[in-house]
This record gives C-alpha cells, sequence and structure tokens, in this order.
C-alpha cells in the first residue's frame, strides 16, 4: 500500500500528493488532535474583523424584525443566542406565532431545518478538518459552526493550517457579536437601515465567490462547480425556498465522486 | 419603567418550546454532516466527492443569486471575484464588491 503523505503543522502538502489527515495512532492507540492555541484563537478573531460590519447590520435587522413581529426582547436574544443562524431567524419571524400549537411549532422547526440544511453538507466538506479536534473541542466549536467561520476555515486549511483554535476564535467573535447587536437592533427599530439598501443582504455571497478564486484546481477539478451552477438555478427556477443550495451542492459532489482521479496537477 | 423591562423579559412556554426546537434543528444541522461523515466508510469516491464539495456548494450559493439577483448583484460578485483573481487580496475583494453593490444599489439598479 502507498503511504499518503501527512502535512506536518506549517507545511502543507505537495501538490498532486494525497495528504492524509486521519488522527496520528503511535503505537498505543493514543490519537493526537489538531492543536488548539491561543495565537490560533486571536487568529480566528482577527481573519473574521473584515466580515463584522456586514454581519452587525444583520443581525441588528433581525433584532428590528423581532420587535416589529411582537418578539420580547428576552426571545430574540435567545433566537439569536441558541439558534446563531441569520437567514433562518429571519425566515422564523415570519412563522411567528403568538399563541403556539403542536402544528406551527412543528411547522417553524422543519422551516429552519431547511433553511439551514446546507450546514450538513458544509460540515461534512470539512469532516476531514473536524475530525482531527478532540471530542470536547469538535462538539463546542461544531454550536458556532456557521457560513463564515466555515469559509474562513476551508481557506486556512487549503494552505495548510491546522491550528483548531482560529475555527473557535471565530466562532466565539461572531456569536458575541451576533448576539450583542441583536439588542440595538430591537431597541432602535425602524432605525435600523434595510440591509439591502446598502447591499448588505451580498456580504456573505461576495465573500463565498472571493473565497472561491483560490478553490480554484483547474479545468478538470471545476467540473463538478459547473454542474453545480446549471442544477441550482434549475432548481431555483423550479422549487421554491432554499433547496437549491443543497441541491446544487450534492450535484456537484456526485459530479465529483464519478469523475476520473486527477492526473497529478493539471 | 420596571414595569418596561418586564415586558421585555417576558416570553411563553409555547414561544420557549418554539426556540429550543429551532436551536435543536439548528445544531442537527450542524453536527448532521461531521456526524454523517464519522460512519461512511471512507472510499477515494467518497474523498473526490467531499473534495468537490466546497466549491460546490458556494456555486450553489452564489451563482442562483447572481442570476436572479438583479445586475446590481452580478455586477458586485463579478467586480469581487476579478480582484481576488488578480490581486489576490481578499478584503480588498471584499471591500470592491461591497462598495460596488452599495454605489449602484443607490444609483437604483
Amino acid at each position: 500500500m502507498s503511504e499518503p503523505v501527512r502535512p506536518s503543522e506549517h507545511s502543507p502538502v505537495p501538490e498532486g500528493q494525497t495528504p492524509d489527515y486521519s488522527p496520528v495512532t503511535v503505537y498505543s492507540p493514543v490519537t493526537v488532535y489538531s492543536p488548539v492555541t491561543w495565537p490560533g484563537f486571536w487568529l480566528g478573531m482577527r481573519l473574521t474583523l473584515p466580515l463584522l460590519p456586514g454581519i452587525m447590520v444583520f443581525g441588528a435587522a433581525f433584532g428590528a424584525g423581532a420587535a416589529h413581529k411582537g418578539l420580547s426582547l428576552f426571545e430574540a436574544i435567545l433566537s439569536s443566542g441558541l439558534v446563531f443562524a441569520g437567514a433562518a431567524q429571519l425566515v422564523s419571524l415570519a412563522l411567528w406565532q403568538d399563541h403556539w400549537s403542536f402544528g406551527s411549532t412543528l411547522a417553524i422547526t422543519l422551516v429552519v431545518f431547511a433553511v439551514n440544511a446546507r450546514m450538513i453538507l458544509m460540515g461534512a466538506a470539512l469532516h476531514h478538518w473536524f475530525k482531527t479536534a478532540s471530542p470536547m473541542w469538535r462538539w463546542f466549536s461544531l454550536y458556532l459552526f456557521t457560513d463564515a467561520n466555515w469559509i474562513l476555515a476551508v481557506r486556512y486549511h487549503q494552505d495548510g493550517g491546522r491550528d483548531y483554535g482560529i475555527f473557535v476564535g471565530s466562532g466565539v467573535l461572531l456569536w458575541l457579536v451576533w448576539v450583542i447587536v441583536t439588542v440595538p437592533g430591537y431597541l432602535l427599530g425602524a432605525l435600523v437601515p434595510d440591509p439591502k439598501t446598502w447591499g448588505i443582504d451580498l456580504v456573505m455571497p461576495i465573500i463565498f465567490v472571493v473565497m472561491l478564486i483560490p478553490l480554484w484546481k483547474g479545468k478538470q477539478a471545476a467540473l463538478p462547480w459547473l454542474v453545480a451552477a446549471v442544477v441550482s438555478i434549475l432548481v431555483m427556477k423550479a422549487v421554491e425556498g432554499y433547496a437549491f443550495i443543497v441541491v446544487g451542492a450534492l450535484a456537484g459532489a456526485i459530479a465529483g465522486a464519478l469523475m476520473p482521479e486527477a492526473q497529478s496537477d493539471v | 419603567m420596571s414595569d418596561l423591562l418586564l415586558d421585555r423579559l417576558e416570553t411563553s412556554s409555547g414561544a420557549l418550546l418554539a426556540l429550543l426546537c429551532m436551536a435543536a434543528a439548528t445544531y442537527l444541522c450542524r453536527l448532521g454532516g461531521v456526524w454523517l461523515m464519522d460512519h461512511l466508510p471512507p472510499s477515494p469516491r467518497l474523498r473526490r466527492a467531499l473534495g468537490a464539495l466546497p466549491g460546490s456548494i458556494i456555486i450553489s450559493t452564489v451563482v442562483p443569486l447572481g442570476v436572479m439577483g438583479g445586475p446590481a448583484s452580478l455586477i458586485a460578485l463579478v467586480v469581487a471575484m476579478l480582484v481576488m483573481f488578480k490581486l489576490r487580496r481578499d478584503v480588498l475583494a471584499l471591500v470592491a464588491g461591497m462598495v460596488t453593490v452599495a454605489l449602484l444599489r443607490r444609483m437604483g439598479f
């Protein structure tokens, strides 16, 4: 059997080699986990800073929407702190009730699940890194898992970084800011600008396309992206809601699985 | 004043339960993919699928938006990509994209 190349802590795997991210077993079954360091934690926070203005406006917009819809401030803060997923929280406002029945509770749960189903795929895509974190860090940090720290982590890991602290640091900062800005958003209500006016609704999409560039590894590797693009557009035109993200991404992954192994560096 | 504070703290058991269900559903999504991959047998095919996944997720999120979101979104996304492609500075590319969409939306696109 040929040995996959194990990346060291600071050196990425050479191009064309198979990286080996499995936990290291050293004779006795002792698993060596990805490090979680304070410098990594601070770096994660620093990498998150450019994303904060957009995220603050979004969080405030949720607070304003919650006030408008009749949630108490306590409920709005709980939503930001417990659910901690912007798109799902905003969509849930449309289904918010004054009196809850079994049916309306189930409905809001299912809609939130549908909006967040993309995270299942995001988690799977980063599994090779998550599985190197110790169980405690893994389950804690997954609670703080959002689009923003996912994309930062994808980029950081691809560049050869292995310090799990960046994921934790980024998540903690995002969570704190998200929960805090809910309050002024709720209290100021109508003073909060509509995110669309300034294009704040495009913050995450723009970050996503920017991060796509370093993921480019040649035309053959990008073929699944083409499949994802076509399928997601078709699904969006055919089906209401957010299904296009999950279906398009799955189509891309299946295309990747069906493709022949990439011939070294293209 | 204290009445005002109490109003803001009020909630009902129904609302609390709904919030807890929403939170549980979301945490399930956060864990689900990682948990699933823990339990699927690794294979070259699965590895290729996962390798194609990050780019496919990004494309499936962004392309429909670029196509259907109006000219301002499309132009801003393209500008951000071009800046990143040429200069390889992600923050600069983000700022360029945001300035573009803000200006275009102000101009009424």
